[in-house]
């Protein structure tokens, strides 16, 4: 008899076999973290029901690590029990995809067997699928069913489950249908295996599906088939298969009897680092309950004919809350629920009852904020939407009207605020890549099996708490997992996940290292601190008391009445939808691509009884107001258009390919002057899109390199797929050097790109791929080498004719570059002369790809803003000392253009940071404190490939906002 | 802020009499030799040993979290002693090692001002080791003597890191190696307190005491799965930074091999005359290069001989290691580790190490290139070379790493059983060596 055991992270599989390899037992349950137990219980059983005693035993799986040692029983990895039951199960197979609660793996096992998995940063697999289903209120078998009914397919970031997260949420605010949703999800999956771990090799022949998400979902096979053009197949026991050959790999009989005792043994070990207790004392908690029962809004009876009232509304990323106040700002009325992905329906049922119970009813404004701000604001006439900082700023305020600093956790979104002068001066919101809130403990709770209200409760007396540290959800399952390995009970992990909310709200949103950063007067709000646990975490944390309203959940909607109270003159009377508009209210919602531009927006188009529309998605005003008049006050829409005027000119030479990518985004008129004088057809690749990135995803080795490198694979193989014959993309370890810094080096990525695309595309077989190490910003130096470099690829050269090229590559730059300082000149006395503000939206040059800022340009100047980029001011900055090392051209040009702002009073800056760009998390600290020593605001937008733009709207708003509130208190001085 | 924080304190001469200099650990070997060297310079010195998960605590809250792990640990190190109220803070300063060049690595020393700076440290003043010229008007200095003694040491540590790395998996007696270890290093510091040691010849007569002595370690050789390790220097060598990887590779019963330290000094020496050759200068610092190269290159291969003679493996000198990125990777690739990772890679797998983890902090951005980006390329070299890139950053747990190594090891275990069936043990390896 053998027994395999594979303790997963969510899940205990167990099969026997006899000597013929039959299974005689199986066995598959969720082990809710007690580990030990439950495959305690099972041998017992396998003890009982077949009458054994001995029996080769062997266990794997990610959680069973250690477990195993301790009960002295043979550990075997999970990937390779899963190629020996393959071996002996599916003997044809050339390639096995295994999906599991966090781990997604490839194997290959023909042609030199190679196993991959997902590295640490990437959990799209079934916890992920499961987050996913939650999100939607469905179960994760009817997300399978409604995918099957989908009729488009959005773009959903399919790198880690916390960015597509960020990217379902807008979707389901603006109104995606559920079928469309569950499909895009499944997908994501798709992509995200075949991205993160094809790393370039072919998956075809027999592919074998296995694991409970592939097992269960028939749908996500049906994604995978669909995306690798093939038919893959699900083998009976698909399920077992680690357990399976973990059985055939055990080879030595033991006793039962000793293991199950070894076993529940290790129940009772307890050794992982811990955290002091929330409470020392019953005590100690009664008067922490007691002090924040003090901070409330009186509630008072709303009769039937009452007025006039205020209404707020927020419509936030999983819940919608309502208040209703009276000119007293005290509560008549309050709601608060899970929109389960459409807010409408809530909403209109809401002020229809409202309407119903109170007929002489009469209401003053109805302001509405939060992510459906605008959505709700237009279906049903509301009189104000307001940024959900602002709406937070302002209820804050009802409760200390000095207050310091805000900070609200929420379901999906973390905010925070410094206020300085009654006005909002540093905005933190949540990267999408730290974004432990509200839902990360729902989900947890509900995978350990318990709701969140008892789950916190349990925390409160934990007596050691798991330090589980302070990273992204897709990290903290790992620690969660070995925690639970270690030992640690419900309880402690539920206190440790409370902690570990708090330490990365403190330590990576807002990254302060003392209290005293954060001021005296702190309001704690969002849904997520009405969670005592929490709380208490966080006053630990800070080592201050704070105060947490007690309509904690509801201070957006209770701010934006204030904010409705206070700009609505006496006698005002709402224009929302009256009782019998509701009784006729009707909403549709249809999907379309608006193809105006390049951005390609996925509009969402929400109709509404009358005829009338709101559309969502859009970047610019183009699909609205039908005309692109903004386009004029964006430096990055010129300087797009500049590079595709750079057309292929026939040459004796023939063709020679150049990748949009990167570097080419400033050196292509380099390079294109200086093919094209020396007689070749300069091939560009086209200009990005999402179509283009994953064609080359499959090549992409490392999946944490940042977004721009990743899309070089689409370029490389979109020149590949036009049959040029060469493809030139050199090595530049050094840039131009345009005396702003110390040296004048390329980041490591965009100097030795080439030598990765030279490693990995197979598709440049057939091709001269001209990938040398170059040195253009000596310029004497270069003239003298290039035309050896060349001579070797193209014999017939003359050394005269490299010259004549490089006299016309070198001008050619330089008039590049003077045409966007003379366009940015253009665009900023423009906005002078029309009064509004300039935004230098400070990238590097590729983003001004389109993939890569996904038209944040565009969404700016929709905002009523010119923008420029950071290369048109930087050069009016001399150069100047800073406390880092200056020595990249690109981030010099960064410095150089925060240090001007801070002397233009109509300029602001926003710094673009792409996802992974280890270099700034350097340059952004650097650039803040430059920034605020001149009395800047400073705003990062962190760009990957995510294309929704929810947050980045906030965090714009926020700015204007802020900017206007500093007008107004300079003119109020 | 004021114009102060723009002029951090600076390590001065005085301060060599009056301050201890406290020092990250992250070659332990090789740093303990380094504090010797230190003390008999007339400073004061201190390798710091605190270790633990709350290290890395303390260094998120004083740098951007996104900055790379060995950033995050040395400072977090930096910072946890400085609090632990062991040192007189008006009496201490902080050395940290530099490499310069086109990583964000050459910042460290600015994000550990700026840390200092948040912690309420601003008054330590803060060296730095490097020999790029960085920070040239420290009062910290490397004198030749000083210089000659440290090139000697770092020798020494490699070759007492290659020997016990592949004696102790093999020992009788368990500890034995570990113990001569330690006895060599006492050894040559006491010599090197007198001025001894240093020598071309005395460094050539050491060498072969050295050989002799581990190889008359009782020891028996059985078949392991060998594995080395390349990567990012840091987590590379750091047992803080790779969770203690070395201790873990030998309970799982392997051979480790770690490539040296002198490797990554001839690198960057490597680097001098390639940049020059690639993008002009004085072509003195070429011929330069290449006499230290070959200067070093000598001393390497005493060591080699030394070590040959007594039945043992050399670590492969470094021009035989530049060689091996033919054709995988060009000398341009400068930054970080940059080419010499992939051909150590190479190296380790032609010298029958094919089994090797490849270490890097999550979002290293040069191992993106030359350690990741370059895997594609070696197995197409190299076929049964058997590779696992490990990231490390303060989450990343250490059950998942170890659950990759596990997967590495599985399959080289495989092997390992596979060619003792066939009893053909390494002898292919040794022939595709000879014939290259």
């Amino acid at each position: 008899m053998r027994i395999g055991l594979d303790i997963g992270s969510t899940t205990i599989k167990c099969v026997a076999l006899d000597e013929q390899n039959q299974i005689v037992f199986s066995s598959y349950e969720r082990h809710n973290s007690h580990i030990a137990e439950k495959a305690a219980n099972l041998l017992q059983t396998i003890q009982e029901n077949l009458g054994i005693t001995y029996a080769k035993l062997a266990i794997s799986g990610s959680a069973a690590m250690g477990f195993a040692e301790h009960c002295g029983v043979a550990f075997v990895q999970e990937v390779f029990a899963t190629r020996i039951a393959a071996q002996t199960f599916a003997p044809d197979t050339d390639c096995i995809i295994e999906l599991g609660g966090e781990d997604a793996k490839i194997l290959f096992l023909q042609n030199g067997v190679e196993v991959r998995m997902n590295g640490s940063c990437a959990g799209g697999t079934g916890a992920f699928i499961d987050q996913m289903a939650t999100l939607l209120g469905l179960t994760p078998k009817e997300l399978d069913e409604q995918a099957a009914k989908a009729e488009k397919i959005h773009t959903i970031a399919s790198r880690c489950g916390v960015f597509a997260k960020t990217d379902v949420q807008p979707l389901l605010n603006q109104g995606a249908t559920i079928p469309d949703i569950s499909a895009s999800i499944l997908h994501a999956v798709v992509n995200q295996t075949i991205a993160g771990l094809a790393q370039g090799r072919a998956i075809e022949g027999n592919v074998l599906y296995l694991g409970g998400p592939l097992t269960f979902f028939s749908q996500l096979r049906a994604a995978f088939d669909q995306t690798l053009h093939l038919t893959g197949t699900q083998p009976e026991n698909s399920l077992f298969f680690v357990a399976l050959g973990t059985a055939l790999y055990a080879d030595t009989d033991a006793a039962l009897e000793t293991i199950i005792t070894a076993m529940k043994q290790n129940g009772v070990l307890g050794s992982y680092a811990s955290r002091p207790p929330l409470f020392a004392s019953k005590e100690e908690y009664e008067q922490f309950h007691a002090r924040h029962m003090k901070a409330s809004v009186p509630r008072v009876a709303f009769g039937e004919d009452v007025g006039p009232v205020h209404i707020g509304i927020d419509a936030g990323s999983t819940t919608v809350k309502m208040v209703v106040i009276d000119q007293k700002e005290q509560l008549l009325f309050t709601n608060y629920q899970t929109n389960s992905g459409n807010p409408i329906p809530l909403i209109r049922s809401l002020l229809l009852d409202l309407y119903q119970r109170h007929p002489g009813l009469s209401i003053a404004s109805v302001t509405t904020t939060g992510y459906g701000e605008a959505l709700i604001k237009s279906a049903f006439e509301a009189d104000f939407g307001i940024v959900e900082t602002v709406a937070h700023f302002t209820a804050a305020q009802h409760f200390i009207p000095d207050v310091d600093f805000v900070i609200d956790i929420g379901g999906q979104d973390m905010k925070c605020f410094k206020v300085e002068d009654g006005s909002i001066s540093d905005i933190f919101l949540n990267e999408a890549c730290s974004s432990g809130c509200g839902s990360f403990l729902q989900t947890f709770a509900q995978a350990l099996g318990y709701d969140v209200p008892e789950f916190s409760r349990l925390a409160l007396f934990a007596e050691k708490p798991v330090d589980l540290g302070s990273r992204c959800t897709v990290f903290m399952n790992s620690s969660v997992k070995q925690a639970q390995k270690d030992g640690a009970s419900i309880e402690n992990i539920s206190a440790g996940l409370s902690i570990s909310v708090v330490k990365n709200a403190i330590y990576k949103v807002i990254r302060a290292s003392r209290p005293e950063e954060l001021g005296k007067n702190i309001v704690v709000q969002g849904g997520t601190f009405m969670n005592e646990a929490v709380l208490r975490a966080f006053e630990q944390e800070m080592g201050v008391d704070v105060i947490r309203p007690d309509i904690a959940g509801l201070m957006g909607a209770y701010g934006a009445a204030l904010y409705g109270k206070a700009h609505s003159p006496a006698g005002a009377r709402s224009q929302i939808i009256n009782q019998h508009g509701l009784e006729t209210f009707s909403h549709q919602v249809k999907n379309i691509t608006c193809n105006s531009c390049t951005n390609h927006c996925q509009l969402t188009v929400n109709l509404f009884a009358g005829g009338k529309r709101y559309i969502s998605g859009n970047r610019c005003e183009k699909p609205i107001t039908h005309s692109d008049s903004d386009i004029k006050r964006d430096l990055y829409a010129y300087k797009l258009n500049l590079l595709q005027s750079y057309q292929p000119v026939k040459g004796k030479r023939g063709r020679i390919g150049i990748p949009l990518v990167l570097n080419m985004y400033e050196l292509l008129p380099f390079w294109h002057a200086f093919f094209t004088s020396l007689g070749f057809e300069v091939i560009t690749s086209p200009i990005s899109n999402r179509q283009l990135y994953l064609s080359g995803q499959a090549t992409i080795p490392s999946d944490t390199v940042c977004f721009p490198a990743k899309l070089v694979h689409g370029h490389i193989r979109a020149l590949a797929d036009m049959g040029v014959e060469t493809i030139f993309y050199p090595c530049l370890t050094y840039n131009m050097d345009e005396h702003l810094g110390d040296n004048n080096y390329n980041c490591p990525i965009v100097a030795y790109y080439p030598e990765v695309i030279s490693a990995n595309c197979q598709e440049l077989r057939q091709t001269t791929f001209i990938y040398e190490y170059l040195g253009i910003h000596s310029r004497k130096e270069f003239e003298k080498k290039i035309p050896k470099i060349l001579a070797a690829y193209f014999p017939d050269i003359t050394t005269k004719e490299v010259l004549t090229a490089c006299d016309a590559a070198y001008s050619e730059y330089e008039h590049h570059m003077a045409a966007v300082r003379s366009e940015g000149r253009k665009i900023i006395e423009y906005a002078r002369s029309k009064q509004i503000p300039i935004i230098v939206l400070a990238g590097r040059p590729y983003h001004v790809d389109p993939e890569i800022n996904h038209g944040i340009d565009r969404l700016i100047c929709s905002c009523g803003a010119a923008v420029v980029t950071e290369d048109s001011v930087s050069w009016l900055q001399e150069k100047f000392l800073t406390r880092v090392l200056n020595q990249w051209t690109y981030h010099s040009r960064l410095y150089a253009a925060a240090k001007y702002v801070c002397s233009q009073p109509d300029m602001e800056l926003v710094q673009l940071v792409s996802f992974g760009c280890g270099v700034d998390s350097i340059t952004t600290d650097e650039t803040k404190e430059i920034l605020q020593e001149g009395n800047k605001l400073y705003t990062q937008i962190k760009i990957d490939e995510i294309t929704n733009l929810g947050a980045v709207n906030i965090r714009l708003r926020s700015l204007f906002a802020a900017i206007d509130a500093r007008k107004e208190g300079k003119t109020n001085d | 802020m004021t114009d102060s924080s723009h002029t951090p304190p600076k390590f001065t001469k005085e301060m060599k009499s009056t301050h201890k200099i406290l020092i990250p650990n992250m070659a332990p070997l090789h740093f303990s030799m380094l504090q010797h060297i230190l003390e008999d310079e007339g400073y004061q010195a201190e390798i710091l040993q605190d270790d633990g998960p709350q290290i890395a605590q303390e260094g998120l809250k004083y740098v951007h979290n996104d900055t790379c792990y060995p950033a995050l640990l040395v400072i977090g190190q930096f910072i946890t002693a400085l609090k632990s109220g062991r040192y007189d803070l008006d009496r201490t300063a902080l050395l940290i090692t530099q490499t310069g060049g086109g990583c964000r690595a050459s910042n460290y020393i600015y994000l550990l001002r700026k840390a200092l700076q948040k912690a309420g440290f601003g008054q330590i003043p803060v060296a730095s080791l490097n020999f790029s010229g960085l920070e040239a008007d420290s009062g910290f200095s490397i004198t030749i003597p000083m210089a000659k003694k440290l090139l000697a040491a770092i020798l020494y540590s490699d070759m007492l890191m290659c020997l016990k790395n592949q004696i102790s998996p093999y020992e009788q007696t368990s500890g034995m190696t570990e113990q001569l270890t330690q006895k060599w290093i006492q050894d040559l510091c006491s010599e090197f307190r007198q001025g001894k040691g240093i020598s071309h010849s005395a460094v050539k007569k050491n060498f072969d005491k050295i050989a002799a002595d581990f190889a008359s370690i009782p020891h028996t050789v059985v078949p392991k799965p060998k594995v080395g390790i390349v990567g990012e220097i840091y987590v590379k060598y750091s047992p803080l930074g790779n969770n203690h990887l070395e201790d873990f590779l030998a309970s799982e019963g392997c051979e480790v091999n770690v490539p040296g330290l002198m490797g990554f000094v001839q690198y960057c020496i490597s680097n001098m005359g390639e940049t020059i050759k690639l993008y002009g200068g004085n072509p003195f610092m070429v011929w330069l290069s290449d006499f230290a190269l070959h200067y070093l290159d000598s001393s390497e291969q005493h060591m080699a001989s030394s070590i040959r003679k007594y039945g043992l493996r050399p670590p492969t000198p470094f021009l035989e290691v530049k060689k091996m990125s033919a054709g995988l990777i060009g000398y341009g690739t400068k930054m970080g580790e940059g080419w010499l990772l992939t051909a150590e890679m190479a190296e380790l797998i032609v010298s029958g190490f094919e089994n090797i983890v490849c270490t890097q902090p999550f979002g290293c951005l040069p191992n993106h290139i030359s350690g990741k980006g370059m895997i594609n390329k070696l197995r197409a070299f190299y076929p049964h070379a058997n590779i696992t890139p490990i990231d490390y950053d303060p989450s990343a747990t250490r059950v998942n790493q170890e659950n990759r190594i596990k997967l590495m090891l599985a399959v080289a275990k495989e092997r390992l059983q596979a060619s003792n069936d066939t009893n053909t043990l390494q002898s292919t390896h040794a022939t595709a060596f000879a014939t290259k």
